[in-house]
């Protein structure tokens, strides 16, 4: 009898300690709709919806390197450079003060968009090779990353033929149609950059659920020693685990550019807060080889829908940087808790 | 009999050197396809050293290993599992966030259209579970499962590889009887489709059951192979320990005064553990536990300690119940723990002697300053004392002898000037002649009057300094031996203890 009761209680706080976060995120939401009703309606989420998805998609990429038990500093101002190089490729032709004035009529789009993977895969590889064959820690290499893609893209946006460091705007229609426009579905708006991040994190799911490099990812991420003698390529895994996260960088970087039609130097800051937010939130925990992309897409779309609300019911914005904050500590601290080993 | 054919496994003249030590001289084994042959010997008889250098896990010095009549030289374990020899771990090394058979055919997962094919994992699972009758699922997070259900796992993945050998190192280290009687039933099933196992094990019942043969070692080298059915407990016993024990240890001089410890019921929280035990330490006694690997030794020398909870029980000083629920807590109630791994929980292995001595006892160098001059003086008081072999008390604790790192540790708990030390494995890993000088010590401190605890895996050492033994058994008190009584140059000591161990196995 006992045992049953106390079994049943370590049911409960087990499930408590699983679902806390969604349980908190979901009583603040509530909590706004009690306050503003109107908060609930289809143009709000769309748009929360539509804020989610570029940080969604860095989410994607880093949180592979999370259950490699790493983590990505870099991811701000790697996809700030990818975003001026799609930026300065997608200058409108009859803008006076393009980048390559030389350009008399628009690129296909998959060069802009080839070139920014381009660049967020050199740096995601020098990363993944640090990681993996210099064996330093994720955060120092990708702390001294980070500075090098800013400085380079500094330099990159002021060689500009002007002569001064301007951002990069006047994109062209096609570019802004593709990357940033919308999808009608009845009188519905639906924004396309929706639908790349779910198809993303579709293919996602499928790399990290059906695929041989998916569940090396987990075995080296859970232990790297087991994945060794069990014949497991380990720096190989490393290294396609930091390229794919390059790519989706890439595709962000292209995206953003679009979202906020003028990229500046300091494009992207502060941005991979967002996207291991994301992913911590989410369930992907820091000790490494544990995770789903149901979660990280769900812990982008909550974060952005925190965001959002705390600006829909006009909460001080130094307030929300501290609840922001406490909900980082609170996930981390959940998170924690679910694996402590007792002795 | 079928003479001609080659043994499947033949492992001959095998030298092996550590800096310090001859781990292994001449050591050899043969093993027959279709036969169990089960390796025994003490602690640091060799027989992991051995084994590690099938696997390449270490580089032989000299020797050949011969398999199915090729001369063979792995260079590291999952080279070794492609060529159909597999070993089981005693400690599992698994994935343990992931499930059963993606643990099983990690390395080599089966692809479907380029994709993982999960179908098929399970089914191939499925069949090998069902033809060893074992019932896991698949898709069971291996991490949730109990041990030797995950021991159960390694086992079947070694069948999955279609290993010709599987060594099972103290496979029933953490198994019930029932599981024990499957797990004989699976050997049985592998030997009978001729595959060889290599054995490891202490507990001789077991040995003598499954066995065809038993290979004996002691000290590095090869003593006897014997068929089992021809072996008794006793024989095996006496080939294993049967050594000079001259000299090996220094003259007992201590004399245990009056009770300074008692420990009531002492039960630990988090399982596995230890329950209800009981006993007394005197003041100047050297008090030794003893038992078999999983009887919770180390569990109640840190649970002593505060570093492992307890559950109920009390602990008394002088009389007076101790709170040591936290390590801080216990040092200042004058206990003092040398832990088993001292790699791991021991030294500091970038700090120099001087940090690696006096860390224990920060707080008695001053408030807000530390005093350097009284640092640098105790530091030379333990190497001085001690007879630490070292250039300066600058250099790097991780350049010194295994023996003379413990010798700083041991030091450092001596600045505390504890009443009771609790020692685990005090000479593990460290040369003889190093272990004389250890001995000595405790031995030294016991005579001025401190109360030492130390926990051991090598019986000889505790009936060469021990004034009392208690035993444990799978987490229970099984008896508390005494010296002149029942051990201390007393015939079929070591089998007393060995029996006692075994009592609730």
């Amino acid at each position: 009898m006992q045992q049953g009761k106390a079994f049943n209680r370590q049911r409960v706080t087990d499930f408590l300690l699983h679902y806390a976060m969604y349980i908190i995120l979901l009583a603040i939401l509530v909590t706004v709709s009690i306050i503003r009703p109107n908060f609930l309606a289809l143009g709000n989420i769309l748009n929360i919806l539509k804020q989610a998805s570029t940080k969604g998609i860095l989410a994607l990429g880093c949180a592979g390197l999370i259950v490699l038990a790493g983590t990505d500093l870099s991811i701000g101002r790697v996809m700030g450079f990818s975003a001026a190089v799609t930026a300065a490729l997608v200058q409108s032709v009859t803008y006076k003060s393009r980048y390559f004035p030389g350009m008399a009529q628009d690129l296909p789009l998959i060069v802009p968009l080839l070139a920014s993977i381009v660049i967020a895969v050199i740096f995601s590889l020098i990363n993944g090779f640090g990681v993996s064959k210099l064996k330093m820690h994720a955060f120092i290499i990708t702390l001294g990353t980070q500075l090098i893609a800013f400085g380079a893209n500094c330099l990159f946006i002021e060689a500009q033929p002007s002569g001064t460091a301007q951002a990069l705007s006047t994109f062209n229609q096609t570019f802004k149609d593709v990357a940033a426009g919308d999808l009608m579905l009845g009188t519905v708006k639906i924004p396309l950059v929706v639908l790349y991040f779910l198809g993303l994190a579709t293919i996602m799911w499928v790399v990290w659920n059906k695929t041989r490099l998916g569940k090396n990812m987990f075995a080296v991420g859970g232990n790297e020693e087991a994945a060794r003698v069990s014949g497991v390529n380990v720096v190989r895994t490393i290294m396609l685990v930091y390229l794919i996260a390059g790519v989706l960088y890439g595709i962000a970087g292209f995206l953003e550019a679009a979202r906020i039609q003028s990229v500046g130097a300091n494009t992207g800051l502060g941005y991979e807060t967002d996207a291991i937010s994301a992913c911590v939130i989410g369930g992907v925990s820091f000790s490494g080889g544990v995770g789903t992309i149901q979660g990280v897409v769900i812990g982008a779309v909550i974060l952005q829908a925190i965001n959002f609300s705390l600006n829909f019911i006009g909460v001080n914005p130094y307030y929300q940087y501290i609840i922001r904050g406490l909900i980082i500590v609170l996930a981390v601290a959940i998170d924690v808790r679910k694996y402590i080993v007792k002795k | 009999m079928e003479t001609t054919q080659a043994p499947l496994l033949e492992m001959t003249d095998i030298d092996k050197a550590f800096p310090g030590v001859q781990a292994l001289s001449k050591a050899r084994l043969t093993l027959r396809a279709g036969t169990v042959h089960s390796l025994m010997g003490e602690n640091g008889a060799g027989k992991s050293t051995l084994m590690k250098c099938l696997f390449g896990i270490y580089k032989k010095d000299a020797g050949t290993i011969m398999l199915e009549g090729k001369k063979v030289n792995f260079r590291d374990p999952k080279h070794a599992l492609d060529n159909g020899v597999a070993m089981v771990h005693q400690e599992l090394n698994q994935v343990l966030r992931r499930n059963v058979m993606e643990n099983i055919w990690l390395g080599r997962l089966p692809l479907k259209r380029g994709l993982v094919d999960s179908d098929r994992m399970y089914r191939d699972t499925k069949a090998i579970f069902d033809d060893l009758q074992m019932n896991i699922d698949p898709k069971a997070i291996i991490g949730r499962l109990s041990v030797s259900s995950r021991q159960m796992i390694e086992i079947a993945k070694a069948v999955s590889f279609n290993a010709k050998i599987v060594v099972l190192d103290e496979p029933t280290s953490s198994l019930t009887e029932k599981e024990v009687a499957h797990l004989f039933e699976i050997i049985r099933k592998l030997t009978a489709r001729g595959v060889g196992i290599i054995y490891i094990s202490h507990k001789m019942d077991e040995i003598l059951k499954i066995s065809d043969e038993v290979t004996i070692m002691r000290d590095g080298m090869w003593i006897a192979t014997r068929d089992a059915g021809k072996l008794t407990t006793a024989e095996i016993i006496r080939l294993m320990v049967n050594r000079e024990m001259t000299q090996r240890f220094p003259p007992k001089t201590n004399t245990p005064g009056n009770v300074a410890l008692q420990v009531k019921n002492l039960c630990g929280k988090y399982q596995p553990t230890f329950r209800d035990v009981s006993f007394d330490v005197r003041k100047g006694e050297v008090f030794g536990i003893s038992g078999l690997v999983g009887s919770r030794r180390t569990e109640l020398l840190n649970t002593l300690f505060g570093f492992y909870a307890k559950e109920s029980g009390d602990i008394v000083l002088h009389g007076k119940p101790v709170d040591n629920s936290q390590p801080d807590k216990a040092t200042r109630n004058g206990f003092s723990l040398l832990t088993e791994e001292r790699r791991a929980t021991g030294i500091f292995p970038q700090g120099n002697i001087t940090f690696n001595t006096i860390i224990a006892h920060v707080r008695a160098y001053g408030k807000l300053l530390l005093d350097g001059k009284k640092m640098n003086k105790d530091t030379e008081w333990v190497i001085e004392a001690l007879n630490v072999k070292t250039p300066t008390k600058r250099t790097l604790i991780r350049s010194l002898s295994g023996g003379n790192q413990q010798k700083v540790i041991i030091g450092r708990w001596l600045l505390t000037a504890p009443e009771v030390l609790l020692l685990d494995e005090p000479t593990r890993g460290i040369d003889v002649g190093a272990k004389y000088e250890i001995y000595s010590l405790i031995l030294k401190l016991a005579e001025e009057g401190k109360s030492v605890i130390m926990v051991s895996s090598e019986m000889p050492e505790l009936i060469g300094i021990c004034d009392r033994i208690l035993v444990m058994s799978n987490g229970r008190m099984a008896g508390i031996l005494e010296r002149g009584k029942d051990f201390g140059d007393i015939p079929g000591e070591q089998e007393t203890i060995l029996t006692l161990a075994a009592m609730y196995v």
